[in-house]
C-alpha cells in the first residue's frame, strides 16, 4: 500500500528526515516510536503533504501511485487521513457543515453519490457512537471549546467518518486520562481491517496495550534505525532507547 | 512564486459575475452639475415647485461644502463635472403592467437573478427596481396598499405623497450634513419611498435592487423608509453594475424614521463592481444612511454585507431619540485586490435606556485596505445607556490592512459602554487542516470565511443568507497564499 524509499525532507533549510524506507501493507498496524525531535510528526505531515516540509529526496508510492505528486486534498481523498496531535479549530463552522463537505469530497473520489441530509444525519450519529462523543458536538464549531479528549476523540470519530485506507495518528494518545485512551484506541481498533492499514506514532508503550501493532519501529534523528515485533514496544518502555541510540550517536 | 500564491492568484483573476451592459437606448442629460441641470432633472421627472427648490438650496449648499477627507482611504480627484448626472432607459416607466416594461430591461433584471415578478411572488418579495436613475418596476403595490402600506418609487411619492415626503425628506439627513448627502439632495433622480401605517405589520419583505448601467453615470438614489407608530418592516436593498475600466460615482442617501414601538430592519448585499485585479475602475460608493428612533421602544437594525465598489465610504447610523430605543449594526465588509473600505456606525444614544449593539467583521485580502470607523455617543440625558461593540479582522495574505478607528463619546455616568475588538489570520494551519480532509483550499477559505461571519450573516433573511455566502466566497477567490 505505502512504499517509502530514503525519504529526505527539510524545513527552513534544516533536514529533518534523513533517509527514510519504510512499507506498509494492508491490513497492517506500524507503531513508530523514538525520543523527542526524532521527526516522527514531520514524518506523518510530509505524507499528508504539508507544505511546511520540503522533499528534497527519496520516493513514496501510495497504492501503485507517485504520492509525492498528489495535493494534499488528493491524498486525503485518495484514503490518507492524519489524525492530527494538536486538531485546528475554525471558529463558526459546524462540525457537521464540515464533516458535510469532507465525506462528500471522499464519495466523489469513489464515485459515490453525494449522501441526503438524512442519511449524513444517521451516519453522524452512528460514527460519533463508536468514539462516544457526544452527537450534540456536531453543532458546535470545529474543535472550538472542545476539551482535550474530546479533541482526540473528534479525530477517530472523523477517520471513521472518512472511512480511510491509511490512517496515520500521530500521538493522538498524548493528554488522554486513561477513560479517553480506551476508547480512542476502542475506536481504533473497530476500524482495523483487511483492506487498511494503520500507521501509530507514540511516545508510549501505554497505547500498544490497547492497539496491538504488527510492527514496531524505532525513528532516531530522521531514520528508522530498529525495527522489531510487538514486543520491542515493551522492551524499550522498560530499557529506554539509550542501548539503541548509542551507535548513532554523532 | 509559491504554489499557494498561484492558487490565490488564479483564483482572484474569476470575473465578476454580473459585468454585464445591456444595451438599451437611454436618455441623458449632458455632463457636468450648474443650476440648470438640477432644474432639468426637476422638470423631467415633472416635480412640484417646493422639490425644485429643495434640490436648489442642496445644490448652492454642496458648492460650498469641502469633501470629507478624514476617511482612510485614497481617493484620486473626482471631476465632478465629468461626470453624467441623468441616465434613464428611453422607453417611458410606465409601470402599471408587466408587460410595458421594456423586455430588455425585464431581461437585464431575470440575469441578475430579479425576475421581477413570478419569483419574488413565490418567495414574497415586493421589488422595486431602479436601472440607473429612475425606478423600472414596483411590484405588489396593490397587494400591500389594502394594508395602506406605500411602497413605491421615490418620484412617484413626491408626485402622488407631497404631504408624507416633505414631512420627513431631509428630517434625518439634513442637506448640508455632509458633501455627499448635499450632492445626492440636489441630483438624485430615484429610489424607494417606503410608508407604513400605525400598527401594521408588513406582511412580506420590500426590496429595492439597484442597477447601474449607463457609462460615466452617477447614481445617486434617495430611499426614504418610514415606520408609524407600532409598524414593522424588513427592507432589503441589493445593487450590481457593469465592468468598465472608468470609475462611476454611486453617492446614495437613506433615510429612516421609526416611530413609537415600531421596528425596522434594513438588510443589505452591496456588489457594485469593485474594479479589475489591478484595481481599475469599480464604483465610488459614497453613502450616507442614517435613522432615527422617535418614539420610545423603537428598533432600527442595520445589516450589511459589503463585497463590491472600489471604495466604500459608508456609516449606517442610529439616533436613539426615544426612551428604551434599540440600534443594531451587524456588518461584513470584505475587500480584495485595490479595494478600500472605511465604514462602520453611529450609535447616538439619547433616550433613556437606549440600547445598542455593534457587531463589525472585516475581512481583508490581496492588496486591499479595511477599516472599521465607529462612534457611541451617549448624551447627558441617556440614563442607563448602554453599548457593546466588537470589531473583529481577518486578514487573508500579508499584504493588505485591517484598521479600527472606534471612538466613544459618553457624557453620562450611569451609561455602560462595551468595546471588543480582534485581529485574526487564516493560519496556513486551517487550511492543512481542512484539506487534510479532502476539502480544496478555495472551498476552504469560503468555509472559514463563511464560519467567521456567521454572526451576521444570521441577521439577514433566508434567501440573501445563502445569496451573501456564496458571494463572500466568490470574492475571495484567488485570495489565499
Amino acid at each position: 500500500m505505502l512504499k517509502v524509499k530514503n525519504l529526505h525532507a527539510s524545513v527552513d533549510g534544516k533536514e529533518i528526515l534523513r533517509g527514510i524506507d519504510f512499507e506498509v501493507k494492508a491490513g497492517e498496524v506500524h507503531a513508530i516510536m523514538g525520543p523527542n525531535g526524532s521527526g516522527k510528526s514531520t514524518f506523518a505531515s510530509v505524507l499528508a503533504g504539508n507544505e511546511k516540509f520540503e522533499v528534497t529526496a527519496g520516493e513514496v508510492e501510495y497504492e501503485g501511485e507517485n504520492l509525492l505528486e498528489m495535493s494534499i486534498e488528493e491524498r486525503a481523498r485518495k484514503g490518507i487521513f492524519l489524525g492530527f496531535q494538536y486538531p485546528v479549530e475554525i471558529p463558526g463552522v459546524s462540525m457537521a457543515n464540515f464533516m458535510k463537505l469532507a465525506v462528500a469530497e471522499r464519495r466523489k473520489a469513489q464515485g459515490l453519490e453525494p449522501l441526503t441530509a438524512g442519511q449524513m444525519l444517521k451516519y453522524m450519529r452512528e460514527k460519533a457512537a463508536v468514539v462516544e462523543l457526544d452527537a450534540k458536538l456536531m453543532n458546535r464549531a470545529v474543535n472550538e471549546g472542545f476539551s482535550g479528549g474530546e479533541k482526540k476523540k473528534n479525530e477517530i470519530f472523523q477517520m471513521a467518518m472518512l472511512e480511510p485506507r491509511l490512517s496515520l495518528l500521530d500521538e493522538t494518545d498524548s493528554g488522554l486520562d486513561i477513560d479517553a485512551l480506551r476508547i480512542v484506541a476502542t475506536g481504533v481498533n473497530r476500524l482495523r481491517s483487511e483492506s487498511n492499514a494503520t500507521v501509530l506514532i507514540t511516545h508510549y508503550q501505554r497505547l500498544l496495550d490497547y492497539i496491538v501493532p504488527d510492527f514496531v519501529h524505532v525513528l532516531y534523528k530522521g531514520r528508522i534505525i530498529y525495527s522489531g515485533g510487538k514486543e520491542l514496544a515493551l522492551k524499550l518502555e522498560k530499557e529506554g532507547y539509550d542501548w539503541l541510540i548509542n551507535d548513532y550517536k554523532e | 512564486m509559491s504554489e499557494q500564491d498561484k492558487i490565490l492568484n488564479d483564483i482572484t483573476s474569476k470575473e465578476y459575475e454580473y459585468g454585464f451592459v445591456t444595451d438599451i437606448e437611454t436618455h441623458t442629460l449632458p455632463k457636468g452639475l450648474n443650476e440648470d441641470i438640477v432644474r432639468q432633472i426637476s422638470a423631467l421627472k415633472e416635480e412640484p415647485e417646493w422639490m425644485l427648490e429643495y434640490r436648489l438650496d442642496a445644490y448652492r449648499k454642496w458648492l460650498t461644502m469641502p469633501l470629507p477627507e478624514w476617511a482612510h482611504l485614497r481617493i484620486p480627484p473626482i471631476d465632478f463635472q465629468d461626470v453624467i448626472y441623468f441616465a434613464a432607459p428611453k422607453k417611458g416607466p410606465d409601470k402599471s403592467s408587466m408587460d410595458e416594461v421594456d423586455p430588455k430591461l425585464r431581461e437585464t433584471f431575470d440575469k441578475l437573478g430579479i425576475p421581477l415578478e413570478e419569483q419574488m411572488a413565490l418567495a414574497g418579495v415586493a421589488v422595486d427596481a431602479v436601472m440607473d436613475s429612475v425606478s423600472v418596476k414596483t411590484t405588489f403595490r396593490e397587494t400591500l396598499a389594502e394594508k395602506g402600506i406605500i411602497f413605491c418609487s421615490m418620484s412617484e411619492a413626491i408626485r402622488e405623497y407631497p404631504d408624507l415626503v416633505r414631512k420627513y425628506l431631509g428630517s434625518v439627513v439634513p442637506v448640508s450634513d455632509n458633501f455627499y448627502s448635499a450632492l445626492n439632495a440636489a441630483v438624485f433622480s430615484d429610489g424607494s419611498f417606503c410608508y407604513i401605517p400605525k400598527g401594521v405589520r408588513c406582511p412580506m419583505e420590500l426590496s429595492t435592487y439597484f442597477r447601474i448601467n449607463a457609462a460615466g453615470t452617477g447614481q445617486f438614489e434617495r430611499t426614504l423608509i418610514v415606520a408609524d407608530e407600532g409598524a414593522y418592516v424588513s427592507y432589503l436593498e441589493g445593487c450590481t453594475a457593469p465592468m468598465r475600466d472608468e470609475n462611476q460615482l454611486h453617492a446614495a442617501v437613506v433615510e429612516i424614521v421609526v416611530e413609537k414601538d415600531a421596528e425596522v430592519k434594513y438588510s443589505t448585499v452591496q456588489n457594485w463592481y469593485p474594479g479589475d485585479a489591478e484595481g481599475k475602475g469599480g464604483i465610488y460608493n459614497f453613502v450616507t444612511k442614517r435613522g432615527i428612533c422617535r418614539g420610545d421602544n423603537a428598533r432600527l437594525s442595520w445589516t450589511q454585507v459589503e463585497t463590491g465598489s472600489a471604495i466604500t465610504w459608508k456609516y449606517p447610523s442610529c439616533i436613539l431619540k426615544g426612551d428604551n430605543t434599540v440600534g443594531e449594526f451587524y456588518s461584513v465588509a470584505l475587500t480584495n485586490n485595490f479595494q478600500q473600505a472605511d465604514t462602520g456606525t453611529k450609535m447616538i444614544h439619547i433616550g433613556k435606556n437606549s440600547r445598542s449593539r455593534i457587531v463589525s467583521k472585516g475581512i481583508s485580502a490581496g492588496r486591499s485596505e479595511n477599516s472599521y470607523r465607529g462612534l457611541v455617543k451617549v448624551m447627558p440625558g441617556a440614563e442607563g445607556a448602554r453599548n457593546y461593540s466588537q470589531c473583529d479582522s481577518l486578514l487573508i495574505g500579508d499584504k493588505c490592512g485591517a484598521h479600527t478607528f472606534p471612538y466613544i463619546d459618553c457624557r453620562n455616568t450611569s451609561a455602560v459602554v462595551e468595546h471588543e475588538a480582534t485581529t485574526s489570520k487564516i493560519s496556513d494551519d486551517q487550511l492543512f487542516y481542512c484539506n487534510q480532509r479532502g476539502i480544496g483550499t478555495e472551498e476552504a477559505v469560503g468555509l472559514i470565511v463563511n464560519g467567521y461571519a456567521k454572526e451576521v450573516l444570521a441577521k439577514l433573511p433566508m434567501e440573501f443568507a445563502v445569496e451573501a455566502q456564496k458571494l463572500l466566497s466568490i470574492s475571495l477567490e484567488g485570495s489565499v497564499g
